[in-house]
């Protein structure tokens, strides 16, 4: 089956800044994959090289099996949600939304109506005459969705789709967004910086760092079977532990990660185990995270609420599952 | 700054408001007045009579037309000229970034800072040494060296209020540079160029300096005017001419202003 999106050996630098760097990545259609990774990281890079707003300085990128190198972004079958939205301010909701076919020569009743059915679609029926300015920072959101989605878009990008919207709509839209995209079995391609968000929401994850990809599986995967210390530590940041104290458990001389939820956290000398100092508790509601500190390795576990924990700056006893233990590629 | 403006403010102040606002304005009422007089060799006051005949005067007098419609025509070919490149070079520094961009930013605003008669003995010697004789043309190159400086200006600025990623917002959605520049970026800076291009318009019809040195002998109304001034003759024609230039300016720029702060107001709700 063809990639929905393909790249080989794709880069991108600026000068001496490689912000893309070799990467190579196939997108399966209809999936829903995220490109995660801290900022300059290149996962925006490149999803504007799927755009079509950068061209790769070396490699290949096709898009359902079409050569994408030198085909401006208006001759693509790909529509983007922008991190701003970038609403037309000077259009209203209905004309924003059908732009897209506006462009294209549909005529005035026809794009009106697919523009109605878009909204009717992201939730938001009869605000076509609203101007952008009088909309909420979700109902832009949704304004810039529907006009991407009107398109017909084969392959959808989403750049920080959730970055400016506050806690409570953005678990909304994630849940949306995904029952959306299963319903329309278009490829949605989305880049965070937020890890919790590229696993709940994607298939599939891509991890980035400098401008490579370091890992990219199921967030299963990525979240259980980091390859990497950067993996490790940047998804649900993971306790790293060194060569020489995995050494001490598994047998093998290897990087190992541990989750900070496999800890259980005891009283002292109460068995076999890890010994540690308490360095500080904070309190996250449903869970209670602990700072510790083990003969200078730095670790924290994270604790159900109501947990009964011993006082800041007392020796505890660490335990966890061995099969927790998770050793990583990474070499010694 | 106080927000409550329900508060009055004091009676001193309001009567020295009152005298600025007069310092400002009666020397205008003033040529209003000299416009009806019946004196026509020098200016007195009280006027001894009052008489509309100068009206029927200027009407009839040929160098009058001529010296307007020359600085009609030529405000309006430099304003043109204006709108093109002034909007060209503010796109080119507000969207791209290129060796030389804030060099070529500071020498676009070079002619409005430079005094009018350095550009003018500039662009004099220049003409002569390329052998370009004084026409038309001479005079609209002068003008669109500070027209340009103005549209720049307010265009410069709309670029930078509006978001870079709705240009690319409309590429994405299929238009290309033509149509992204006919749907997105006109109607954004338009409310912009039409003020840019009022003051460029206004800039160009009373210039005066630059003009002398690029105009030969050919006579754009305020230079008609300064000669009529030296001149013994039908003095009142001088004022009807600039009563009647000043009623019909006074409606554009009222328009422009009721156009562009409308304009603000809609780019401005969008944050």
């Amino acid at each position: 089956m063809t990639s929905a999106v393909s790249f080989q050996k794709a880069s991108r630098h600026f000068g001496s800044v490689r912000a893309v760097d070799a990467v190579d990545l196939e997108i399966a259609p209809g999936e829903f994959f995220a490109m995660l990774g801290p900022s300059g990281s290149g996962k925006t890079t490149c999803l504007r090289l799927i755009a079509g707003f950068e061209q790769p300085t070396s490699g290949s990128i096709s898009i359902f099996g079409e050569r994408a190198e030198g085909v401006p972004p208006y001759r693509r079958n790909v529509n983007t949600v922008f991190q701003d939205y970038a609403l037309f301010p000077h259009l209203n909701v209905l004309d924003n939304v059908a732009y897209g076919l506006m462009v294209k020569g549909v005529g005035k009743p026809g794009r009106h109506k697919a523009a109605e059915e878009a909204l009717a679609l992201v939730r938001l029926p009869g605000y076509g005459a609203r101007r952008p300015g009088q909309l909420s920072g979700g109902q832009r959101q949704r304004v810039a969705l529907a006009r991407a989605l009107v398109n017909q878009p084969k392959v959808l990008l989403l750049d920080e789709p959730l970055g400016a919207l506050d806690l409570k709509l953005r678990e909304n839209m994630q849940e949306e967004l995904k029952s959306l995209q299963k319903a329309l079995g278009i490829t949605f391609v989305f880049v965070t910086h937020d890890q919790g968000e590229a696993l709940s929401m994607a298939d599939r994850v891509a991890v980035f760092n400098d401008g490579k990809i370091m890992q990219i599986g199921t967030p299963e995967d990525i979240y259980q079977r980091p390859k990497t210390r950067f993996v490790a530590d940047f998804v649900g940041s993971s306790n790293v532990l060194p060569p020489d104290f995995v050494q001490r458990y598994s047998g093998q001389h290897r990087w190992g990660s541990l989750r900070p939820e496999s800890i259980r956290v005891g009283r002292a000398a109460s068995g076999e185990g890890v010994s540690a100092r308490l360095v500080s508790t904070n309190y996250l509601g449903a869970t209670t995270k602990l700072a510790l500190d083990a003969d200078g390795l730095r670790l924290h576990a994270i604790v159900p609420a109501g947990t009964a924990l011993p006082a800041e700056g007392e020796a505890v006893m660490l335990t966890f599952n061995r099969e927790h233990l998770h050793l990583m590629d990474e070499p010694a | 700054m106080r927000s409550d403006g329900s508060q009055s403010a004091p009676l001193g102040l309001k009567i020295a408001a009152a005298c600025g606002l007069l310092f400002l304005h009666l020397p205008i009422l003033l040529i209003f007045v000299y416009a009806f007089t019946t004196e026509e060799k020098s200016f007195v006051w009280p006027p001894p009579g009052l008489t509309t005949q100068w009206f029927a005067v200027t009407w009839n007098r040929p160098d009058v037309w001529q010296a307007l419609s020359l600085s009609v025509r030529v405000a309006a070919i430099s304003t043109a000229i204006a709108l093109v490149l002034g909007t060209l070079c503010s796109a080119a520094v507000s969207r791209t970034r290129f060796f030389g961009r804030e060099t070529i930013s500071l020498l676009v605003i070079l002619p409005i800072a430079l005094p009018g008669i350095i550009t003018g003995i500039a662009l004099r010697s220049a003409f002569s040494l390329a052998d370009i004789p004084f026409s038309f043309w001479t005079i609209v190159l002068g003008h669109a060296t500070f027209c340009v400086v103005v549209v720049y200006n307010n265009a410069v600025a709309r670029f930078r209020r509006t978001s870079g990623s709705m240009i690319e917002a409309s590429m994405d959605l299929g238009a290309d540079g033509f149509q992204t520049f006919r749907h997105v970026v006109l109607p954004n800076i338009a409310t912009a160029l039409l003020a840019g291009g009022m003051l460029a318009f206004a800039l160009s019809f009373d210039e005066v300096i630059v003009t002398t040195f690029t105009a030969g002998q050919q006579q754009t109304l305020p230079i008609w005017m300064l000669e009529e001034l030296i001149r013994p003759r039908q003095r009142p024609v001088t004022n009807v001419v600039a009563m009647v230039v000043m009623l019909v300016t006074l409606l554009p720029i009222l328009a422009a202003y009721y156009l562009t702060r409308d304009g603000d107001q809609i780019a401005g709700s969008g944050k």
